[in-house]
């Protein structure tokens, strides 16, 4: 076997953000993973791209960002979690799919569409979009409404900042956001599984509230294209479904607008989908969830869900005397 | 070669000196696999079952389990159509398996996913039409598997047995509305299941039919020659 030391590696394999290999990882997932690959034809089950992650060890960048609500023993997931488990049903219904299917997606050039009751509408370029605002890194907590749950690193810019430039007049209540409908660019849109395009919305105060960004990247890169490239939502406090990815169209509106999980299944899915562990889900609990990305025995075990994933502070007012069991 | 040679040539097969044994490994296989992996992945650090192992788990021991339950109910047809009547005996092999994985499946998510709480165990089945629907599946294989030995069906009579054990069709039933219950919205898997277990009940009820129909002939005849 050849060992090169780091000196012998040409500059364009040194690792700029913190990318690393861990050796002894590496090899240990080389050995277990030799075995697992024969009988991996046979398991079917078993994702080929887990299996192929095992055999090359895990080449994760280093987080960035100021954290947000995170718990001691919050740690940001690995990178290679963050971007290959992924629920983005416009490339594939299965968590594994996106990162595949979407590898082809071209998400620039980009334009954004600001409209509905604003005083200052408009068709914008992604670059001239993000331009006035600072981008920012920050890392939330992730609680998705199937139980498990991430801490990503988010690059992006907060929403609140946006919707001040599109000025929305005195009526406008809520915001609606609107994914790219493109069947050719995004195959999951040829299959009938949810109404196409998916749709998001959120009240206008939420919308507005310091911690509701809108992302652009994580890990301090741009976002990869199974994460919603080039552009999506991030509210941290609710579930992972209320994060629409690859927006083109941002609408302000008097009433509620309808969300694609809730036109789906709209005893299952609200409107607000706050996280909350003591409003179930009709067919599992909340109370619980499990992080993603952890190592050895800490991978089977659950931890207490959060209320509003953690962020009561800094959005618990806004539902103040509301009846989160009947708005869930 | 003809079609009508090569189906002769199928019919002909004999069992294969290796198939007992070959079936039992072969079936040991997607068990030790998972096992394997979990604890590849738990105790070691790989990560060959992906960013949610307990999960991966679960649905890999549960789709083996409707994968062995296909396997049950396909070897009448196998027989019917390719004259394996040697495959009969196997059937029971088959059904024990689809039991072993269904346990497995049970103490994946019972031990991985709700870590042996009896409260969550028991709310979950109270308040879970699918998981309801999923443990009624795997009580009503609990009778199929006692009586799995010689000695039972001596002591049922075969045709109590034969009976007893139609029970797989509706476990069979059980086994991928449960899971159909358990996705959000991607049933492509769950429908291919479904899509097995449809082809082997429809060929079931047609041969069934024209038994019946046969029989209704035959004691038509027969009454017809009495009364003559």
């Amino acid at each position: 076997m050849l060992i090169r030391r780091a000196t012998d590696l040409p500059s364009s394999e040194l690792t700029p953000e913190g990318v690393y290999v861990n050796r002894r990882t590496f090899l240990a997932a080389a050995g277990a993973a030799a075995g697992a690959v024969g009988l991996g034809a046979i398991a079917g089950g078993l994702s080929p791209r887990a299996l192929h992650a095992a055999v090359l060890g895990r080449q994760d960048p280093q987080a960035v960002g100021k954290p947000y609500g995170l718990q001691s023993d919050d740690k940001p997931t690995p990178w290679s979690d963050v971007t290959s488990y992924n629920n983005f049903y416009e490339f594939g219904t299965g968590k594994d799919e996106p990162i595949e299917m979407a590898k082809n997606f071209k998400p620039k050039p980009w334009t954004v569409k600001v409209d509905g009751l604003v005083g200052k509408p408009g068709d914008y370029q992604l670059e001239d979009f993000l331009k006035p605002s600072a981008i920012e890194d920050r890392i939330y907590r992730h609680r998705c409404v199937e139980a498990w749950s991430m801490v990503i690193p988010w690059r992006g810019i907060p929403l609140a900042d946006v919707i001040k430039r599109a000025a929305p007049t005195a009526k406008a209540k809520y915001v609606e956001f609107t994914t790219l409908y493109d069947p050719k660019r995004m195959p999951g849109q040829q299959s009938g599984v949810l109404d196409w395009p998916y749709v998001e919305g959120l009240r206008l105060d939420e919308a507005m509230n310091p911690l509701t960004m809108l992302a652009t990247g994580v890990y301090g890169r741009d976002l990869p294209n199974q994460n919603g490239a080039p552009l999506r939502l991030v509210v941290p406090w609710k579930y992972g479904f209320k994060g629409i990815k690859s927006i083109v169209r941002i609408r302000f509106v008097e009433q509620q607008p309808r969300n694609t999980w809730n036109i789906a299944n709209p005893s299952e899915y609200g409107f607000y989908s706050n996280v909350n562990p003591e409003v179930d889900h009709p067919r599992w609990s909340q109370a619980t969830e499990r992080r993603l990305g952890l190592t050895g025995l800490d991978k089977l075990r659950r931890r207490k869900t959060l209320m509003f994933n953690g962020y009561v502070d800094q959005v618990g007012s806004m539902y103040a005397g509301m009846d989160l069991r009947k708005n869930y | 070669m003809n079609w009508r040679d090569l189906y002769a040539r199928v019919r002909a097969l004999r069992e294969p000196a290796w198939f007992p044994v070959g079936l039992i490994v072969a079936s040991c296989i997607p068990a030790l696999v998972a096992i394997g992996a979990l604890l590849s992945d738990v105790v070691g650090s790989t990560n060959v079952l992906g960013s949610n192992p307990v999960k991966a788990t679960e649905h890999f021991l549960g789709e083996w389990t409707l994968r062995f339950l296909i396997a049950t109910v396909a070897v009448t047809p196998l027989r019917q159509v390719l004259g394996w009547n040697w495959l009969a005996k196997h059937r029971r092999t088959m059904g024990l398996f689809a039991f072993g994985y269904v346990m497995l499946h049970w103490v994946a998510y019972a031990l991985l996913d709700v870590q042996f709480d009896w409260n969550d165990l028991v709310k979950d089945l109270v308040k879970r039409p699918y998981i309801m629907i999923g443990m009624a599946g795997l009580v009503l294989m609990i009778p199929l598997t006692v009586t799995s030995t010689k000695a039972m069906i001596r002591r049922l009579g075969g045709k109590n047995w034969s009976r007893l054990h139609t029970l797989v069709y509706p476990i069979g039933i059980l086994g991928v509305v449960h899971y159909w219950m358990s996705v959000k919205k991607d049933i492509e898997e769950p429908a291919m299941f479904a899509a097995f277990f449809v082809v082997l009940y429809a060929f079931r009820i047609w041969k069934w039919q024209v038994k019946r129909t046969a029989n209704r002939a035959a004691n038509r005849a027969a009454n017809h020659t009495a009364a003559a």
